[in-house]
């Protein structure tokens, strides 16, 4: 079992390699970096926008209904809001949620060009199909911190219309919140992490896609291990840049 | 011509092609025929280089595709068109972009240069007034229409075709042949067509290679395939109740003919 894990592992490197081989034609992939745009990024701000805006909201209430020592200032509100927003929500929680809506998207897409044989064309015209089918994902999804700078702002504004308008807190206990201990480098953190999920997002799907065997049924099932293994590696990766970045 | 020679290859413990040695002839349509896991497809896909073969050579006009660098065996892929089994359409193109992919990724052709020889080769399939739609929105014989346009567009040398009958009803598949056919001629190109349908072995098999369980059991034309005494022939032939009764009929036609000799 684990030589199985250390082949795929294996395999997914030499497909990273393979990917920045033989380019396709640049007039070419002008148009499928756009078409990935459209379908990778801003496909997916709606979503994201609706889920930081509500979980800002929801962040702020609890933390204000948690607050019941007098002793402790209502600014705390704004200034747990923004950290969980800033530090790990925005960044890891979003991209969980983007390895279920994007991830399975690429998997399904490419898995299914695989199944109905689109994938051997290109190769047989002699496309590097890998260049094709994920090289435009990777430098769409590098455009994923402008989506997570949205999500932070929608959801530090959810926070703040949460506590403002359900008389939490007053507006300038919140500004004043979100001004305290602010450290700029937290914002460096998220979208170095930003950056890492942003490929990871882009290749473990397409890998998972790539490489499937059989039919339809086996595209489904490819999407599902493709979200997992996603989630598992976004977790793992969050982990370790937080010990590299945060707590030296 | 492509010259095929003692191919072996293996898939783990079970070995599928147990050297095979051909030669495809340009100009002709040379079909693959055998029965379901006879190493068909595992043969078309070595020539297409989508398999490694683990012994033997194969030689496209005298290049020996092993020994081309990776530049040449993809700039030898692109002298070659490839008809799939399920037609393989990209599905998020429209018929015309299917089409003129090869011509858009190969060549340093004009938009308007582009569109001009998709219609050339879309009316030379017979196929007008699609051009805008998607591979969803069109029939199966359509489609393989389509692919065959997308295979020629940019004048291979060698054309694979793997099971292109497959789906269609009888009458487009006479005509599906009867294309490639003449396209082939046409195009003076290396077709090779993977098949077990015994309509397309009669109609077009100029070459016909029979194998049986990985190993060339015989090879000839779609005349000699009728004449020919090879007990695996006969059986794989006329396998089907009509074959069986056409094979009666003349073997019946033969005895009265020398009856009347005789008499």
């Amino acid at each position: 079992m684990i030589i199985r894990y250390l082949t795929q592992i294996g395999r997914y490197f030499i497909m990273l390699k393979e990917i920045f081989n033989k380019p396709t034609k640049w007039s070419y992939m002008k148009q499928l970096i756009l078409k990935e745009i459209d379908d990778l990024i801003i496909g997916s701000l709606g979503i994201v926008s609706f889920i930081s805006f509500f979980i800002g909201g929801v962040v702020a209430i609890q933390t204000a209904l948690n607050l019941t020592n007098p002793l402790i200032p209502k600014t705390l509100i704004a200034f747990a809001t923004r950290q969980s927003v800033i530090l790990e929500f925005a960044p890891t929680f979003i991209s969980i949620i983007m390895a279920g809506k994007v991830g399975s998207f690429i998997t399904s897409s490419i898995g299914t060009m695989r199944v109905t044989e689109q994938i051997d064309a290109l190769e047989v015209m002699g496309v590097n199909s890998l260049n094709y089918l994920v090289f435009p994902k990777i430098v769409a999804l590098m455009l994923y911190p402008f989506v997570i700078a949205l999500s932070m702002f929608l959801g530090i504004l959810g926070g703040y219309m949460a506590s403002v308008y359900g008389n939490l807190t007053s507006s300038d206990e919140f500004i004043t919140g979100l001004q305290t201990e602010f450290i700029p480098f937290h914002i460096v953190y998220a979208f170095i992490k930003t950056i890492v999920y942003a490929i990871i997002l882009a290749t473990i799907p397409s890998f998972h896609g790539y490489y499937m065997k059989g039919g339809a049924l086996e595209v489904g099932k490819a999407s599902t291990v493709s979200f997992v293994w996603t989630s598992v590696v976004v977790i793992l990766m969050n982990y370790i840049l937080t010990q590299l970045l945060l707590s030296s | 011509m492509i010259e095929v020679k003692d191919i072996k290859k293996s898939f783990g413990d079970s070995q599928i092609l147990k050297g095979i040695s051909t030669t495809f002839e340009a100009g002709k349509t040379n079909l693959i025929i055998g029965r379901s896991g006879s190493g068909k497809t595992v043969l078309l896909k070595t020539l297409l280089g989508i398999h490694t073969p683990d012994e033997g050579t194969i030689s496209f006009n005298g290049r020996v595709y092993s020994e081309l660098s990776k530049d040449e065996k993809r700039e030898l892929r692109t002298e070659i068109g490839m008809v799939f089994q399920g037609s393989a359409l990209f599905d998020s193109m429209t018929v015309e972009e299917n089409v003129g992919f090869p011509l858009k990724m190969f060549t340093n052709k004009k938009k308007n240069e582009i569109r001009d020889r998709v219609n050339e080769v879309l009316e030379r399939v017979n196929l007008v007034d699609a051009n805008n739609k998607y591979p969803s929105e069109i029939s199966g014989g359509m489609q393989k229409r389509v692919a065959i346009a997308r295979a020629i567009v940019n004048n291979p040398k060698y054309l694979f075709c793997d099971e292109p009958n497959s789906g269609l009803d009888p009458e487009t598949s006479i005509l599906i042949d009867v294309l490639i056919q003449e396209i082939t001629k046409e195009y003076n190109m290396t077709t090779v067509i993977n098949t077990h349908d015994m309509n397309s072995v009669l109609q077009i098999g100029e070459k016909i290679v029979f194998l049986k369980n990985g190993i060339k059991e015989w090879e000839g034309t779609n005349e000699e395939i009728l004449e020919t005494k090879n007990k695996s022939i006969v059986e794989f032939v006329y396998s089907s109740d009509l074959f069986k009764k056409v094979r009666e009929s003349l073997l019946a036609d033969a005895e009265d003919e020398e009856k009347e000799n005789k008499a």
